[in-house]
């Protein structure tokens, strides 16, 4: 197993045809992943090929799904259509929409998810701004690297992406049941709680890393979940302890406000809750490995 | 982005939330002029940033033209918090009979939006939430529906705020909503929110964030943005589209993908412990395509900041393979040439590592070091700081 993503996922791509769409495809298929479809209502009945596959281009997400049975949805389509694209994906009523567009109003956000939660919460948003969900050796919904590791039992959660990238490097030899990249921004669909419960329920995952950065108080509440409701071994992260007050640090999430949202705070929280905190990536890397030495 | 008290009140009224009468001056003689242009007691407010203006002596009360020309003479140029005071707002005074807070704000938790409100207006809402939480009614609100007609009743009732006043503030507690909604705000704050002695409401006091991200459909917004305020660094690396941020350090920091590149900042702190303290000198994020021409934009903006003693690249390959971010740099310096003085310490992993590498030691560019890891390549950019 693995969660979120699995060998059986069929991937159709929101904004297929745009540049982004198009190369991530390419990329998510040469690494094995089912992309069933795209959809782009202006290019409806076309096809396109990519990396040697026949791709469909539908109109809607339901003609999409129901021509297809994908079950996961990978969103490019830029900021001021994603909202759009993302309330589409949620009345068709896939069950995964995973959204990588950067630059996304918090509001269009936040109204996104609320309508996914007024929908009975049908479909599981992970991002936005973010770089997505592998399963590796099974499916790669995103724009993480399929290359750097393979398939294994650390299951790892992160705020940013190119820390996912560097820790899946930091633990190639290990090997990742799924890594999820939830996304920097303020309001997002999935937390770092909703992968730490998946990661709990499953069987392959024996050991967790989970990355934060700073900025508002997810990772206190992690730790808090962490404390009542996860028995396997969590280690993790937190980038930005020098991080000075009032200065966003690249991800809009990412800014220290009064006393809150600092990397102390959240580390104090965390080990407070039974988690080995690492001062860099490499030395989370290594408390990781004298963890999973002892599972 | 934040905006100024005379900022907020603009937007404020141009929503048809009542305001008072209010003029920006950055000198005393203009301070003069508005007092007299706007009669009776005025209030001369520093506009800045930042919270405690009144505690620092930036907020006078000004009897006469002449008061207020003495009390601007006393708030232009004052430090608040690190902010220095450029310009005042003189503003009409008003009669105050009772003062209320009321703000709606991003709720990252819930992922939704929190209304709080107070009769304990004036006060600061960080130390009312301490001492007198059960003074602060939160109320959820829909991102869907928002603050209607029952819904801003309802706010002012959790509040607590008199019933007889209802009438007339649920009304201005709509338009605030409208102020939110319709300028993508994060944060819009009324502290105090007034009842005059005439019986009429007043925002007296207001502070709106907006949110960046949607700029591209607020025209105006542009225009708030205060130039004067921004590095020139900064100002530089916005122009060429870097997310760059300058820091009080030695060594320049340049890396993709701003988890890293924080993380980068963190680990160069630490490293700078053993190397006679140094520290970052920015947070600057190349994003993913790191090409040539980007990583000259960033180069050049770390190298024209003064302090810098040393560079430290850091790169992971994702999505951008080593070799495009090793023939970036040897690029970059290309055309950089005599103005690249600094050295450069370069620590490459991830996607096509092996002939980054490979690139980079070809060129033999004497700035350049390679180093393997990101823990030994920080240590190294440190002690270069320090040399």
């Amino acid at each position: 197993m693995s969660i979120l993503l699995d060998e059986n996922s069929k991937i159709i791509v929101q904004g297929l045809t745009g540049s982004e769409g198009t190369k991530h495809a390419g990329r998510m298929l040469a690494s094995g992943s089912q992309i069933v479809g795209g959809v782009n209502p202006r290019k409806a009945g076309t096809e396109v090929q990519i990396e040697g596959v026949t791709l469909p281009i539908f109109g809607t997400v339901a003609e999409a799904m129901t021509a297809t049975g994908a079950n996961v949805s990978v969103v490019f389509v830029p900021p001021a259509f994603a909202k759009a694209a993302v309330l589409e994906a949620v009345d068709a009523g896939i069950p995964l929409a995973v959204v990588i567009t950067e630059g996304i109003p918090v509001k269009d956000s936040a109204e996104f998810w609320a309508h996914a939660k007024a929908k009975g919460g049908v479909t599981r948003i992970i991002g936005p701004n973010c770089p997505g969900v592998i399963s590796p050796g099974k499916s790669n919904a995103g724009i993480i690297p399929a290359t750097i590791a393979g398939p294994g039992p650390i299951g790892l959660v992160s705020k940013s992406g190119t820390l996912t990238y560097q820790m899946m490097f930091e633990l190639r030899d290990i090997g990742i049941s799924t890594a999820v990249g939830i996304g920097g921004d303020p309001v997002i669909g999935t937390t770092h709680i909703d992968a730490l419960a998946a990661f709990e329920a499953d069987p392959e995952t024996t050991a967790i890393v989970m990355i934060g950065e700073i900025g508002g108080d997810a990772e206190e509440r992690a730790a808090e979940f962490i404390k009542a409701n996860v028995t396997k071994p969590v280690v993790a992260y937190v980038a930005g302890f020098t991080a000075p007050e009032g200065k966003t640090m690249g991800h809009a999430g990412a800014i220290v406000s009064g006393s809150s949202g600092t990397a102390q705070a959240k580390k104090e929280a965390l080990e407070a809750a039974g988690v080995r905190v690492g001062k860099t990536p490499s030395e989370t890397a290594a408390l990781m490995r004298e963890v999973f030495a002892t599972v | 982005m934040d905006l100024y008290e005379y900022q907020a009140r603009d937007l404020f009224e141009s929503y048809g939330v009542p305001v008072l009468p209010g003029i920006v001056a950055d000198t005393p003689e203009d301070v003069r002029a508005a007092a007299e242009k706007l009669g009776g007691t005025v209030v001369v407010k520093a506009q800045v940033k930042t919270g405690g203006r009144g505690k620092a002596g930036g907020v006078k009360v000004a009897q006469s033209p002449d008061d207020a020309e003495a009390a601007a003479r006393a708030i232009l140029g004052l430090d608040i918090k690190g902010h220095v005071v450029r310009r005042v707002m003189v503003a009409a005074g008003a009669r105050i009979a009772q003062e209320f807070y009321f703000s709606v704000l991003l709720d990252r938790a819930n992922r939704s939006y929190l209304s709080l409100s107070s009769v304990e207006g004036g006060m600061d809402i960080e130390q009312l939430a301490v001492e007198k939480p059960e003074a602060l009614a939160r109320i959820e609100i829909d991102p869907l529906t928002g603050i209607d007609a029952a819904k801003a009743e309802e706010i002012a009732r959790a509040a607590g705020f008199p019933e007889d006043l209802l009438p007339k503030i649920a009304p201005v507690l709509e338009r605030l909503w409208w102020v939110y909604r319709d300028e993508d705000a994060t944060l819009v704050e009324v502290n105090p929110l007034v009842l005059t002695e005439s019986g009429e409401i007043i925002a007296l006091d207001g502070k709106i964030t907006l949110d960046e991200n949607a700029a591209f459909r607020h025209q105006h917004h542009a225009a708030l943005a205060d130039a004067g305020d921004i590095d020139p660094l900064e100002a530089k690396a916005k122009e060429n589209d870097l997310n760059y941020v300058k820091l009080d350090g030695q060594v320049g920091i340049i890396g993709n993908g701003a988890g890293l590149v924080m993380s980068t900042l963190d680990v160069v702190s630490y490293a700078g412990e053993a190397h006679g303290g140094v520290k970052p000198a920015n947070f600057l994020d190349i994003g993913g395509g790191a090409s040539a021409e980007v990583m000259a934009a960033g180069l050049d903006v770390i190298l024209h900041d003064s302090q810098v003693k040393s560079v430290f690249v850091n790169v992971f390959g994702g999505i951008t393979a080593c070799d495009a971010v090793a023939n970036g740099i040897v690029g970059a310096l290309e055309k950089l040439g005599n103005t690249a003085t600094k050295p450069l310490v370069v620590r490459l992993d991830g996607n096509n590592v092996e002939e980054g590498r490979r690139i980079l030691a070809q060129a033999a560019h004497p700035l350049v070091t390679v180093v393997d890891t990101m823990d030994d390549a920080a240590d190294k950019a440190a002690e270069l700081a320090n040399a």
